[in-house]
């Protein structure tokens, strides 16, 4: 059932929309009557469509909005839900308190796009609760715009937890113009046979700053999970990426990949794995690669015809894609 | 002496047809030891060329050599490709000239699809195949690799299949294919034979680089290299035979005894 909150903010609601194209996504499913759908501008709701099965609790705070998605149990949504969250101006905060609730063996994806193209001083917090059923799958791909300025301070932190044999599958994607301030802090809490694997692709120039802690706790037997992350370094931006994983459950798996790109001379990376296993029978591996485009790679494309300028872009562009 | 003689050789089969790539006294250094020494090779247009060698003697090293990779600048010596000098060329630049190189272990990438990686090739090259049609040809249906991503997730034989469909893509005019029957299994070997001839007949001069002798054998000319050194240039079974004689005896491993090569490669039958 479609509610148009506030059609004062069609312009506010053109531009997200404008923004979403630019970055990949299709504005016209924020319009489609059979795609669920959210349209936030700072703390206003521009559009609200949820769909039979799916309930979308918004409440509005001083700086932001509070979300409550609920999937009910067995449902399987074609579409996925389009989330698009925004602070146009210079300045401004937007908070998002979100929790999710997806049912026992549902099946629903998301999509969210976070634009703050025009930001010099703007801070975006997203704090999230999500629990994914017993054999329920969620994926979550998230894509952030932020303009060219640098003036953007984003703080996501998540606590998921997935039930028996549940799938969490998420993307977080940064790597249009540039990042500004990011700290993501993720704690995935896995059950028996529960599979999680959270992807971050981050893209930092300029004086970007990115602070990465993603964390599997793999609690069941059988669990498995999967923290990868790409990030492009170049100019003076500095990456710190902490993955962690913890096996408690017997035969449960967890694997932390990381590669890390320099360009240039004075952008700084750092990768930290923290392995803590405690049973004997799970097993936790890491690899972690910091340094330059390999030197293959590039000449494998050189011995193409590309200049080696085209071919440090095609692979930053295929890692980061 | 003994090299001066084996070289001016060599130099005298140059000049008797026309060279489409001609490596002058080339010498490269890898890590401190001297890998090639004093190579001297031609190529003629529109053959395939067979290098045939044992592990370790220099093989891949000239390859990539003549595709100006880094790390392989020659200490010493010239090459020259369709008369033009190429020696201080960049690998872009080689590529441009009509040059392409198919790694015996070619990389991975992650994020490029197959579709992506052939495009680039016909981007860069005459393109008069389309990239379906050059996947077929190397036996991968294109609707299963197109969108396939060039990851670790292709098999090693796979992987060396989609290089040899991205030299048929690029339809270079010289194809280095560093042995590109390593990690084929063995009833397809003749299939990528049949590869490698159709780009010959298409117009590409190929130098192939194997040690395997029957895949030296479909060459139309071959070169033994051993201890960084072109020691005999030929026939194929003249070459082929001269390898297994000579090698077979050999106590030097990659150090070839100079004067047995001079006798043997001068007496009839040998």
């Amino acid at each position: 059932m479609r509610q148009t909150i506030e059609r004062d903010y069609s312009r506010e609601f053109a531009a997200l929309a404008e923004i979403l194209e630019k970055t990949g996504g299709n504005a016209q499913a924020l319009r489609n009557p059979k795609i669920a759908s959210l349209v936030v501008h700072k703390n206003r709701v521009l559009d609200l469509n949820a769909l039979p099965g799916i309930e979308m609790e918004i409440d509005p705070l001083p700086d932001g909005v509070k979300v409550h998605v609920e999937v009910k149990p067995f449902l399987i949504l074609e579409n996925p839900v389009h989330l698009c969250f925004g602070v146009l101006p210079k300045e401004g905060v937007q908070r998002i308190l979100s929790t999710f609730e997806i049912g026992e063996g549902a099946r629903v994806s998301f999509l969210a796009h976070c634009s703050f193209p025009n930001a010099e001083k703007v801070q975006h917090i997203m704090e999230a609760k999500v629990r994914v059923g017993e054999g329920a799958t969620m994926e979550y791909n998230e894509v952030h715009y932020h303009g060219p300025f640098g003036g953007v301070e984003v703080l996501p932190m998540a606590e998921i937890r997935v039930e028996k044999g549940g799938k969490y599958l998420t993307e977080f994607k940064v790597v249009q113009e540039r990042v500004g301030l990011l700290t993501l802090d993720y704690d995935v809490y896995l059950g028996p046979e529960a599979v999680a694997e959270l992807v971050t692709k981050v893209y930092g120039k300029g004086n970007d700053r990115v602070r990465i802690r993603e964390a599997l706790h793999l609690e069941g037997p059988y669990a498995r999970g999967l923290v990868k992350s790409r990030i492009v370094l170049q100019d003076q931006a500095e990456a710190e990426f902490t993955g962690e994983a913890v096996g408690i459950g017997p035969y449960s798996r967890g694997h932390i990949d990381c590669t890390e790109i320099l360009r240039g001379t004075e952008a700084k990376a750092s990768a930290v794995p923290k392995l803590v296993v405690l049973d004997e029978r799970a097993k936790l591996t890491h690899e972690a690669a910091i340094g330059s485009i390999d030197r293959k790679e590039l000449e494998t494309l050189m011995a193409r015809g590309l200049t080696e300028e085209e071919a440090v872009e095609t692979v930053v562009r295929g890692l980061l894609r | 002496m003994q090299e001066a003689a084996l070289s001016g050789k060599i130099e005298r089969l140059m000049r008797t047809k026309k060279s489409l790539l001609v490596i002058e006294d080339l010498f490269v250094e890898r890590e401190g030891k001297m890998i090639l020494r004093g190579v001297e090779l031609a190529v003629e247009e529109g053959e395939i060329h067979a290098i045939l060698g044992a592990n370790g003697t220099g093989k891949s090293t000239l390859a990539y050599t003549i595709m100006g990779l880094s790390g392989y600048k020659p200490k010493q010596g010239r090459i020259l490709f369709a008369n033009e000098d190429i020696t201080k060329k960049s690998v872009t630049e080689r590529a441009k000239l009509g040059i392409t190189l198919a790694w015996q272990q070619p990389a991975s990438f992650e994020g490029l699809t197959v579709g992506e990686y052939l495009e680039i090739s016909r981007g860069a090259g005459r393109g008069c195949t389309s990239i379906e049609e050059c996947l077929a040809l190397v036996g991968l249906p294109p609707k299963n690799y197109l969108n396939r991503t060039l990851n670790d997730r292709l098999s090693g034989g796979e992987r060396k299949r989609v290089e040899l469909a991205a030299v048929l893509a690029m339809n270079p005019k010289l194809a280095i294919l560093d042995e590109p029957d390593s990690g084929i299994d063995v009833p397809s070997l003749d299939d990528i034979m049949e590869v490698i001839r159709r780009m010959n007949r298409e117009g590409t001069t190929v130098l192939l680089i194997t040690h395997r002798e029957e895949f030296a054998r479909a060459a139309h000319r071959a070169s033994h290299l051993c201890g960084g050194r072109i020691l005999k240039t030929g026939e194929c079974e003249e070459v082929v035979r001269f390898y297994k004689n000579f090698c077979k005896e050999c106590t030097h491993i990659n150090e070839p005894e100079l004067e047995r090569v001079e006798a043997k490669s001068d007496a009839p039958n040998n």
